[in-house]
């Protein structure tokens, strides 16, 4: 005899079920989580760094590196700037997933840190579909990636709290057209904060941390 | 790329439910997929055909429903499905919008065999 069964039932509930652990994993720490995306070479971990610069005084923080490939490069750079950072190799994976972000979290020493980075992998189509259980998602564009990010790959841009406009540094040299890169963004998440800046010059760096602190400070009970 | 873990969860959810069923196997599987959930038919396919050998959906057949994507202006209140890019309010130009279908990704039901 032959049925129909109703499942109707979200396909990533299993994901967000743990995305919901790790999450409560965090708060129970203090620790706030901030998720970053970005496609390769947009300056996730140039702009981590400078993030760590401007907070060390203040806050310890903890990075957990998402790389597909078994390559520790990235960790190194966040433990050379004497924080604690956690590798995660996804084996060839183009996401980390709430599964890979657990393993991680067991490694970090979460009663040590106030701000946990976890730098997602490279790729503005996968990171968007897997929920990890941070509190807020930040994109970092770059102005060489071209001005239509944001039609191309709208997905990415629709759940985040930030957009960071990286390598600001380099507008006079390339046809990227600000505006046109900004209504996307408009179209796709008028809430977002739009931060303009370049790791290689400092510009508008101080700007991000600033809302980084006001968000932090919204998200940690004093 | 990530359609492989999207498929491994889409096979779990369904031997789950057939399970709870007794079926002894299951024939076709119904998901609903919305324009915006950047999942390839495919791929999904593909993959299913390998991983789903040797347990209860071997043979199943996938069917995809596919939602468009809706726009509802927050300015004037209008309501328009997106056709190709990004666009803001074809009535006023806002670009203050929300998305109010299009996102869908989910297991609607399976048929099974008991």
């Amino acid at each position: 005899m032959s049925k129909i069964v109703p499942v109707v039932q979200e396909i990533m509930s299993a994901n967000d079920s743990l995305a919901a652990q790790n999450r409560a994993k965090l708060d129970a720490a203090q620790v706030v989580g901030m998720n970053i995306m970005a496609s390769p070479g947009a300056g996730k971990t140039s702009t981590i760094l400078r993030t760590i610069e401007a907070l060390a005084a203040d806050y310890r923080l903890g990075v957990v590196e998402g790389d597909t490939a078994n390559v520790t490069i990235d960790a190194d750079k966040v433990l050379a700037a004497g924080m604690p950072a956690v590798q995660i190799n996804t084996g060839g994976n183009c996401h980390l997933d709430a599964v890979m972000l657990s393993g991680a979290l067991a490694q970090m020493p979460l009663d040590e840190i106030e701000l946990l980075i976890v730098e997602n992998v490279g790729n503005l189509i996968c990171p968007a579909s897997f929920t990890l259980g941070t509190h807020f998602n930040v994109v970092i564009a770059s102005v060489p990636e071209g001005d239509d990010k944001p039609y191309k790959y709208p997905n990415i841009y629709r759940g985040i709290d930030a957009l960071i406009l990286n390598k600001m540094d380099l507008l006079p040299y390339i046809d990227f057209d600000l505006a046109y890169f900004r209504q996307g963004i408009e179209i796709l998440n008028p809430e977002a904060a739009f931060f303009p800046i370049s790791c290689k010059t400092g510009e508008g760096v101080a700007e991000w941390i600033e809302w980084l602190k006001v968000r932090m400070a919204s998200l940690r009970p004093a | 790329m990530h359609e492989l873990p999207i498929t491994e969860n889409i096979l779990d959810i369904a031997v789950t439910y057939a399970q709870q069923a007794s079926a002894k196997r299951v024939t076709a599987l119904h998901l609903v997929v919305g324009q915006l959930s950047s999942i390839v038919d495919d791929s999904i396919q593909f993959y299913w055909d390998i991983i789903s050998k040797d347990t209860l959906c071997a043979g199943a057949t996938l069917h995809f429903e596919r939602i468009p994507a809706r726009l509802e202006c927050q300015e004037c209140g209008h309501t328009y499905t997106l056709s190709r890019e990004l666009m803001v309010c074809p009535q006023c130009g806002s670009a203050r919008l929300k998305v109010i279908a299009g996102e869908e990704f989910r297991l609607e039901s399976i048929e099974v065999e008991t």
